[in-house]
């Protein structure tokens, strides 16, 4: 009670009255209680007066136990409220699930709770900050609108990603609550959705589908990322982002089967239509291939296939329904395919997942016959299963009869119709009917077991039997007399409704055939005809009218008779049948011209009905949908759009990100790779493109687990990736991850960089042997890929694209750029000093056989990531030869700690395991000296002094030095200490003194260099840094760049 | 001009009782007036955004004994469509999952003969929400050790603290079983003893971080004295086999169950000696799937406790050794009231294992009164009502085949059923993966302490009939 918050002791006087009340009907339970309704429940109130937590607790259990049990517990309310802010936590948790239950039919005294969850907004726990908002945003009382509002927003930008989630969470709540904030709403989403973690991402677009589905546009600058995270999404997440991602790619992409579909049209027509159609059909079609463009996938769209697939081994069926659908709806046909193995392992599952699933896969089977073949036999039907999933099982296995397979099929049937489950028996007879009149070699022989089941003793078989023999009869009913007067006799033992008017209409239809026995089904139906169902009625007037019509010597007065019975009858359906059939056949004055086309009319030709599965066309419906289950659109279906004709701007999807470009997509046309073929090893990468015209970054294996090892040692981390694909985004993905994970412990001890790779290959286009081609041509010809990961902390790699002049070259030359990690602190970053570049030599021409590859430190800061110090690389070529195929593979890359260990400031080399060219692969490393992984940092005299006393002891180093001649001068020697190390230069009272000051860019400690110049050519050299490997080096390596 | 009949006798068949069906008793649901007044659409309250609205617990005798809202309450009276369906239905196998009604969408599963009905709104991928509830079974299970309707009404405050974990406003928030052992603890004797002389709860009293870590399926700080990883290698052989004994088809799905006890937080890689027979895996979502495509390694950092790591395929194209046979013989005679049955199960490429836990059961026709029946060991039962022969032979010894003789009694002045009841049959055998595959090692890093590690193979009968 002391813990109330203050709006609940205004309120209080209202209470009051209750628990007086309590209180006088404590200790025996007196006659109030069944006077007083809200007194019911007098002994929960006072236990939750109480100040025991356990008596608390017993009634909030009690109390939980009642709505479980659907018992109104309304009236307590006021007296559960108060204890909102308990501190013991299961009384608090039992409270909220009572107040989310009745906080929408009690909304003023929801109202005191409010403040508590505000209160628990501001925690500095994330884990009560996030359970806040679920239950505030859980309270459906309309009022609270705006403070859940504000609260989804403050959220939303929450540092940690589990609250972030909540806020996706609360979302859709506050939508449901109120419609009008959509706006707002859709801000918050679209910020949501920029977010990178995975933790989010399912719950974010599950906020989109609720709440604005049609805003595709959101979607286009994250859809590579949403792709990307897919596989460490959690399962939830990935069937809501899948089933979205579809929908989008449905609208972006281009139908991947739009060539083949015409064929596929084709080639049905070719088996079921006549051959002239199909001859005429494919020469407008060749033609209109013709016209086509060649369809080359957007390698987006093959990014979505690629990613998911994996996702199809998933332990969660929704998952690999889910992906499914997406191969199903957007997949070439050619790659439909590997859903079939995953979705037969489904029916291994419950039965419900059996069913949702069988259904899809009926549908599939009619479209995507081929598909299912093989799994022919994981459709047969056991005597145990339900009798819903037999009947879709042989839904299944009727789609997937054809020529060859039927025999098959048809012994399996034969074993079924001898079942006891009577309705699975007549699906089974049905589903024998459907393959007679698909499979036309059949048709005999299942028309002949069906006349053998007439035999049964189950009546329902029979009837079932007779219902699909008509319909197989009228394809050629001449043949048959013999069947007809066969069911004719049947007439005397069936009583089914269904079959007796099948059994009619049959002999009325063909009674030429059977022109001796017709007049006596008519006469023995005449007889019965009072007893009859309404149905039957309606087929002996038919049969009575036909017969009339053709042999009327016979049958005009028992149709009489039969006219004038349904003339009576109570039925008016039989009763407007009889005076329409009599107006129509009995020729009278008044009847005039139909009369005479009334034998035309009753006696006209029909067609065979096509049985056809009642799966077929349902795919209209987005599969693994409750639409498509339903066959019929539920509320809130999306329909899935059809495919453009044109595609819509691919670019859209491109992420500048800080000006840094995921990656550079480079359209490639078709045909590419024919001349890089030599190189198996590296080639394996591109196979999987299946020469689309997409790079594929995927690496091997072991590279990756490589690094993936080095990463753990060095960070002193948890390999931390539940899964991880091949793919680099992934890498980067997780790369992020380890870094967010380490970053709070202040475990960044290294700056891990890596250019994965970065893979050119040339066309080697018609004239390419001609290796003296203008420059410009092979120019535009040339497709480039660069392909600059780096590792740690940040995930949009930007290839730095500064071109600079090679003007013998046939080729431009390229770089790519490294920027370790360099942390903020209380200094102000300084520009780095140019001008004095010294340029490192990677491989000379001589050994690279023409190519000669150049690095060089830019100590430009870099625009996406301060992390990181950059590296240009220029390759040269100095033959006159093209050079093909030039790519680079760089296995191991990354700053290896190979002078010190622990966690020290690295001290680097850099691997290449080989720059390859078509020809030949070159071992090449590259090892930064000490000064270039430091950037400059600008401090005044005196914080220099201070830094300088907090590094003293073993973290300062002095030599003595004896200065040459030309570097006697101020200029000569900061231009010297200044080309060794990425150093600035503080300000010095003293003439004869030079500082510098700077951090390594990994840990961000500081280096301090302090140059006395004494007299004459002696100095000494300070270095002060707490790194002290780096500092005995920094030292070496300016000694030695003033000795010069 | 004429009706041509083509409607089906089933559905014809099926007609009259649903007329029955809309006039029964029950007290008429409510959305059937609203329907009569107005398009429905206009009464649906802007609450499109819920996957699961409600779960309602159904008993095998129609009664609601548990029901959760995670939005507005939706009233009971929905689950009268479920009642329905239900009627219709002969067995209670046979319901069918979605129900579509007025306003709301019936999605059920049926477990240990209770009906998990869950209502949503709007449009949902279905196996959504039946995966869902399925995880929601299982999880009851993991906690309760069983799931029965007196297990979930006994422990109803942390059935219901569960569900409110597992769903957030109807979308699934933590289904990982650790995750939720963290949250609310499983109620064990010891605990509720404890509970209750000293007033402590269920509900953990530290917040859980296992949903923020990047290995959500991993409790964090798990400590053990002794640390062991044992894996369980599982195989089912689902098989039908014909009248003359020939299998028409065969084929073999196994599991890896894993119950590993390990500290702090170990990265096992598994590996097997022939990997290349698994035709279709799926897998744990621990598993890191680069690595299995790669190498076919199984590397993972496995969650704490029992799991399933692994359950795997083998093709239908590799022959599969079918360790028994049955041979019967059922004869139902035509004049006479008396049939003849007879059936004797042997072992058949069984590797030099015995074949234990050896269970027949058979569905007899609906005209056998009663069966006269002498084994020749184990015992067996025939329930004159449901017509369901059961038979447990127990271990089949090779040198004196089990068999089961005898004459069944049928009604009399009928025919003889023109069907024979087909044969299920069950039995395990130890120590055998049939498929031949093979664990070849396990090694685990990360971690500084020497695990004690098991395997264990079992070769078990799937779904293995026989038609006689």
């Amino acid at each position: 009670m002391l813990s109330l918050p203050p709006v609940q002791k205004l309120l209080r006087p209202k209470l009051v009255a209750g628990s007086d009340a309590a209180e006088e009907v404590t200790s025996p339970w007196p006659a109030a209680l069944s006077t007083l309704m809200w007194c019911r429940h007098d002994d929960l109130k006072e236990m939750l007066d109480s100040n025991k937590d356990s008596l608390k607790l017993e009634a909030m259990k009690r109390i939980v136990a009642m709505i479980a049990r659907g018992k109104n517990a309304s009236d307590l309310f006021p007296a559960v409220v108060k204890n909102v802010a308990c501190k013991n936590i299961e009384v608090k948790k039992l409270v909220y699930v009572y107040l989310v239950r009745y906080a929408e039919e009690q909304q003023d005294l929801a109202l005191l709770s409010i403040s508590t969850f505000q209160r628990g907004l501001k925690d500095p726990n994330q884990l009560i900050r996030a359970s806040a908002l679920r239950v505030l945003s859980s309270i459906r009382v309309p009022i609270i609108v705006p403070i859940m509002m504000l609260a989804i927003k403050e959220a939303a930008s929450d540092m940690s990603p589990y609250v972030r989630k909540t806020a996706a969470h609360a979302i859709p709540k506050l939508y449901s609550l109120d419609s009008d904030q959509k706006d707002q709403l859709i801000e918050v989403i679209e910020k949501l959705l920029a977010d990178k973690t995975t933790l989010v991402a399912g719950s974010v677009v599950m906020a989109f589908e609720e709440v604005c589905p049609e805003r595709i546009d959101l979607i286009h600058k994250n859809y590579r990322k949403l792709c990307n995270l897919l596989i460490d999404v959690e399962e939830w997440g990935q069937v809501v982002i899948i089933n979205m991602l579809t929908r989008y790619a449905r609208t972006q992409f281009l139908s991947p089967n739009q060539n083949e579909s015409l064929l596929e049209e084709s080639a049905e027509k070719a088996f079921y239509g006549s051959e002239e159609e199909d001859t005429k059909d494919a020469k407008a079609e060749a033609a209109s291939l013709a016209k086509r463009k060649p369809y080359v996938m957007d390698p987006d769209h093959r990014l979505l296939l690629r990613n998911t697939k994996p996702l199809l081994q998933s332990r969660n069926a929704a998952v690999v329904m889910a992906v499914a659908q997406l191969y199903f709806h957007l997949a070439p046909k050619a790659e439909v395919g590997v859903i079939a193995k995953a979705l037969v392992r489904l029916l291994r599952s419950h039965s419900e997942v059996q069913y949702v699933v069988l259904q899809n896969v009926a549908t599939m089977s009619i479209k995507r016959r081929g598909m299912f073949e093989p799994y022919l036999k994981s459709f047969y039907i056991r005597s145990t299963d339900p009798t819903q999933i037999k009947i879709l099982k042989l839904e299944v296995l009727t789609n997937l009869a054809n020529e060859t397979n039927i025999s098959t099929i048809l012994r399996e049937f034969q074993t079924y119709i001898r079942s006891m489950d009577k309705d699975f028996v007549a699906a089974t007879i049905q589903a024998i009917g459907r393959c007679a009149t698909n499979i036309g070699k059949v048709r005999d022989t299942c028309l002949n077991g069906l006349v053998q089941l007439l035999s049964n003793r189950d009546e329902l078989v029979v009837a079932e039997s007779v219902v699909v023999i008509k319909k197989l009869l009228q394809m050629q009913p001449a043949q048959h007399s013999e069947i007809i007067k066969h069911m004719a006799k049947l007439t005397d033992n069936i009583q089914v409704p269904m079959a007796r008017a099948s059994i009619l209409w049959l002999i009325g239809e063909y009674c030429e055939h059977v022109p001796k026995i017709a007049p006596d089904v008519l006469r023995k139906m005449a007889k019965s005809f009072t007893n009859e169902e309404d149905i039957v009625k309606l087929q002996v007037i038919n049969l009575a009218a036909k017969l009339y019509l053709t042999n009327s010597k016979q049958s005009k007065l028992l149709t009489q008779y039969v006219l004038n019975l349904a003339k009576y009858d109570q039925n008016y359906d039989i009763r407007d049948r009889a005076r329409f059939i009599r107006q129509l056949i009995v020729p009278t004055e008044k009847s005039g011209a139909l009369n005479k086309y009334a034998k035309k009319l009753f006696l006209a030709q029909k067609p065979a009905p096509i049985l056809e599965s009642s799966f077929k066309d349902r795919d209209h419906f987005q599969l693994g949908s409750l639409s498509h289950l339903l066959n019929a659109k539920a509320v809130g279906y999306q329909e899935l759009p059809d495919w453009p004709d044109e595609a819509p701007d691919p670019s859209v999807r491109n992420v500048e990100v800080r000006g840094a470009p995921q990656c550079i997509w480079d359209t490639l046309s078709s045909g590419t790779s024919s001349s890089s073929s030599e190189e198996e090893e590296e080639e394996e990468e591109e196979e999987e493109e299946e020469g689309s015209g997409e790079q594929s970054e995927d690496k091997e294996g072991e590279e990756e687990e490589e690094k993936r090892k080095k990463r753990k040692e060095k960070g002193g981390l948890r390999k931390v990736s539940p899964r991880s694909m091949g793919s680099e985004e992934e890498e980067e993905a997780e790369g992020k991850k380890v870094k967010k994970a380490a970053g709070p412990q202040g475990k960044k001890g290294h700056a891990e960089t890596s250019s994965e790779e970065a893979s050119a290959s040339e066309s080697s286009s018609s004239g390419s042997d001609s290796g003296t081609e203008a420059p410009t041509v092979v120019e535009a010809k040339r497709r480039k890929t660069v392909r600059t990961g780096l590792e740690g902390g940040w995930e949009d790699p930007c290839p730095l694209l500064t071109p600079l002049s090679s003007t013998f070259l046939p080729w431009s030359p390229r770089e790519w750029a490294w920027w370790p990690t360099l942390s903020c602190g209380p200094w102000q970053l300084l520009s780095p000093a140019f001008g004095a570049v010294r340029t490192y030599e990677l491989l000379h021409r001589m050994a690279g056989e023409g190519l000669s590859v150049e690095y060089c430190f830019s100590r430009r800061p870099f625009p996406g990531d301060p992390h990181m110090v950059a590296v240009q690389i220029q390759i040269s070529n100095n033959t006159d030869a093209e050079v093909k195929s030039l790519r680079h593979n760089t296995n191991a890359l990354g700053w290896k700690g190979t002078v010190v260990e622990g966690r020290w400031d690295t001290v680097a080399a850099l691997c290449f395991q080989r720059a390859c060219t078509h020809t030949r692969h070159f071992y090449v490393s590259i090892q930064p000296p000490v000064g270039e992984l430091m950037a400059p940092v600008f401090m005044s005299e005196n914080e220099f002094r201070k830094e300088q006393g907090k590094l003293t002891g073993m973290s300062e180093i002095t030599e003595k030095l004896t200065l040459p001649e030309k570097c006697r001068s101020d200029h000569a020697i900061v231009q010297q200490v200044t080309s060794a190390a990425n150093v600035g230069r503080v300000p010095c009272g003293a003439d004869n003194e030079y500082r510098f000051a700077a951090k390594t860019v990994t840990s961000g400690s500081l280096v301090l260099i302090t140059l006395e110049w004494r007299e004459g050519a002696a100095a000494q050299l300070t270095v002060n840094s707490e790194k002290m490997v780096i500092g005995t080096m920094l030292v070496k390596d300016i000694i030695q760049a003033l000795a010069q | 001009m004429e009706a041509v009949p083509c409607r089906s006798v089933r559905h014809h068949q099926r007609a009259s009782p649903r007329l029955i069906g809309l006039c029964w008793p029950r007290v008429a649901p409510l959305e059937l007036s609203l329907l009569k007044l107005a398009p429905w659409v206009a009464f649906l309250p802007c609450d499109g955004a819920v996957m699961i609205h409600s779960l309602f617990l159904i008993n095998a005798s129609g009664d609601i004994f548990l029901e959760k809202h995670w939005k507005s309450v939706v009233s009971r009276s929905v689950c009268d469509y479920f009642f329905e369906a239900q009627e219709r239905a002969s067995e209670a196998e046979n319901v069918p999952p979605v129900i579509s009604t007025p306003h709301h969408y019936l999605l059920s599963v049926y477990r240990h003969k209770i009906f998990f009905v869950a209502v949503i709104q709007t449009e949902v991928p279905p196996l959504f929400v039946i995966e869902f509830l399925h995880r929601v079974v299982d999880t009851f299970q993991d906690y309760f050790g069983v799931c029965s309707e007196v297990m979930i009404k006994d422990n109803v405050v942390v059935v219901y603290e569960v569900l409110e974990e597992m769903l957030d406003n109807g979308f699934p928030l933590a289904t990982e079983s650790n995750i939720l052992k963290e949250l609310i603890k499983p109620p064990t004797i010891l605990r509720t003893v404890v509970n209750t002389i000293t007033g402590s709860t269920n509900v953990g009293d530290q917040l859980p971080t296992g949903q923020l870590s990047v290995v959500p399926w991993r409790r964090t700080g798990v400590k053990y004295t002794n640390n062991e990883a044992y894996f369980d290698v599982i195989e089912e052989i689902d098989a039908i086999i014909d009248k003359s004994g020939s299998t028409i088809t065969a084929e073999i799905q196994g599991v890896i169950d894993a119950c590993v006890k390990l500290t702090g937080m170990p990265d096992l890689t598994l590996s097997f000696m022939n990997p290349r027979l698994l035709d279709d895996v799926s897998f744990h979502p621990c598993v890191r799937f680069k690595r299995w495509e790669s190498e076919r390694i199984l590397s993972f950092i496995p969650p704490d406790g029992n799991f399933r790591l692994l359950s795997y395929h083998v093709s239908a194209q590799n022959l599969v050794a079918i360790p028994v046979y049955v041979k019967h013989n059922i004869n139902f005679r035509d004049s006479s009231s008396l049939g003849r049955f007879e059936i004797t199960v042997g072992p058949k490429q069984t590797m030099g294992k015995t074949i234990e836990g050896v269970m027949v059961t058979s569905q007899m026709p609906k005209g056998v009164l009663n069966m006269s029946l002498t084994p020749s060991q184990g015992t067996h039962i025939f329930d004159p009502v449901t017509k369901l022969l059961t038979w447990d032979v127990g271990k089949i010894n090779p040198q004196k085949l089990p068999s089961l003789k005898g004459s069944m009694n049928l009604q009399a002045g009928t025919s003889k059923p023109d069907e024979n009841p087909t044969i299920n049959l069950q039995f395990k055998i130890q120590q055998l993966a049939i498929s031949g595959l093979k664990v070849n090692r396990l090694d685990m890093y990360g971690e500084k302490y020497k695990p004690f590690k098991g395997i264990k193979y079992m070769t078990k009968a799937g779904k293995f009939q026989v038609r006689t």
